[in-house]
């Protein structure tokens, strides 16, 4: 079972949270101008990063806010958690 | 046809008079439902003292502002639900009233006023095992030093959403729960306070 720090709850277990995948992905700001490719590549293809990874949770069974944290994607280790429009921390990836 | 729409607890099968009269001398828990409690989500923006002012006025009691706190005034019970959302109780029957003062006092903000009265029931458990019984299903750090009154939380108890906050004495739970969660939550608790000696039901 992970523990995961909701930015407002605070130390919760992993059973009252929901899995959002990787964060900061930029949705195109026109997708009738895109290509296919480019279409799928945002909406299929992940960093698939092997270590410290940016991704989404929400926690679904108490404040139902979306939030950001890293975690190393071979240890299960949080290495930080953030809210939505903050800053990552540990800046470019 | 039946003429008028009569109001139903979603225990009124588990809460009977026979199994109050059954109910265990030496109980672990005791249940006591408070249903019909009226009931109303409110969102706004509390870095707006026009939204908290006039919140105030129509409550009688300033909106908690820190996550996972509550506040009380008179009938009217404040939780803080999220960044921008509370969940606002009052007496029975009395919901219609006080959405009716707050979108009155709140006219023209970026608010809104919801009723889900009939979508939660309200039940305290109190007794000697109270706190035991609750931590086999919830995960929380339900003891005084980390849940005092004035606290309160969403989480799980076993499968079932739930807000939670402690009474006055710290021994006794108020628990607010999903009117389809409700029959569950009671067999559940029934179920873990066999080994505690039973569950008492009380008016």
């Amino acid at each position: 079972m992970l523990h995961i720090k909701c930015p407002w709850c605070g130390w919760r277990d992993e059973s009252e949270f929901g899995y959002g995948g990787e964060a900061h992905i930029e949705r195109p700001k026109d997708p009738d101008s895109v290509s296919d490719a480019e279409w799928a590549d945002y909406l299929f293809f992940g960093s698939n990063r092997r270590g410290d990874f940016r991704e989404r949770w929400v926690h679904s069974a108490g404040c139902r806010r979306w939030f950001n944290a890293v975690r190393d994607t071979t240890t299960y280790e949080f290495k930080a958690f953030y809210r939505m429009g903050e800053e990552p921390p540990g800046g470019e990836q | 046809m039946s003429e008028a729409i009569r109001q139903e607890s979603p225990l009124v099968e588990r809460i009977t008079s026979g199994r109050k009269a059954a109910s265990p001398s030496d109980a672990g828990i005791t249940l006591r439902e408070r249903p019909f409690l009226g009931c109303v989500n409110l969102r706004g923006n509390p870095d707006d003292p026009d939204f908290t002012d006039a919140v105030k006025g129509v409550l009688g009691l300033a909106l908690p502002s820190g996550p996972n706190t509550v506040a009380d005034s008179g009938d009217i019970t404040a939780f803080w639900l999220a960044p921008t959302e509370w969940f606002v109780r009052t007496g029975a029957n009395a919901e219609r009233d006080l959405i009716a003062g707050l979108e009155e006092a709140l006219a023209g903000q970026h608010i809104a006023t919801n009723d889900v009265t009939g979508n939660f029931t309200t039940v305290e458990l109190s007794g000697p095992h109270a706190r035991d019984v609750l931590e086999k299903g919830c995960t929380l750090d339900l003891h005084p030093r980390a849940f005092a009154p004035g606290q309160c939380a969403q989480t799980l108890l076993g499968h079932a959403g739930i807000l939670i906050r402690p009474l006055a004495d710290g021994q006794a739970f108020e628990i607010v729960v999903r009117r389809s969660f409700a029959d569950y939550m009671f067999i559940w608790l029934e179920d873990a306070t066999v080994e505690y000696g039973g569950m008492a039901v009380s008016d």
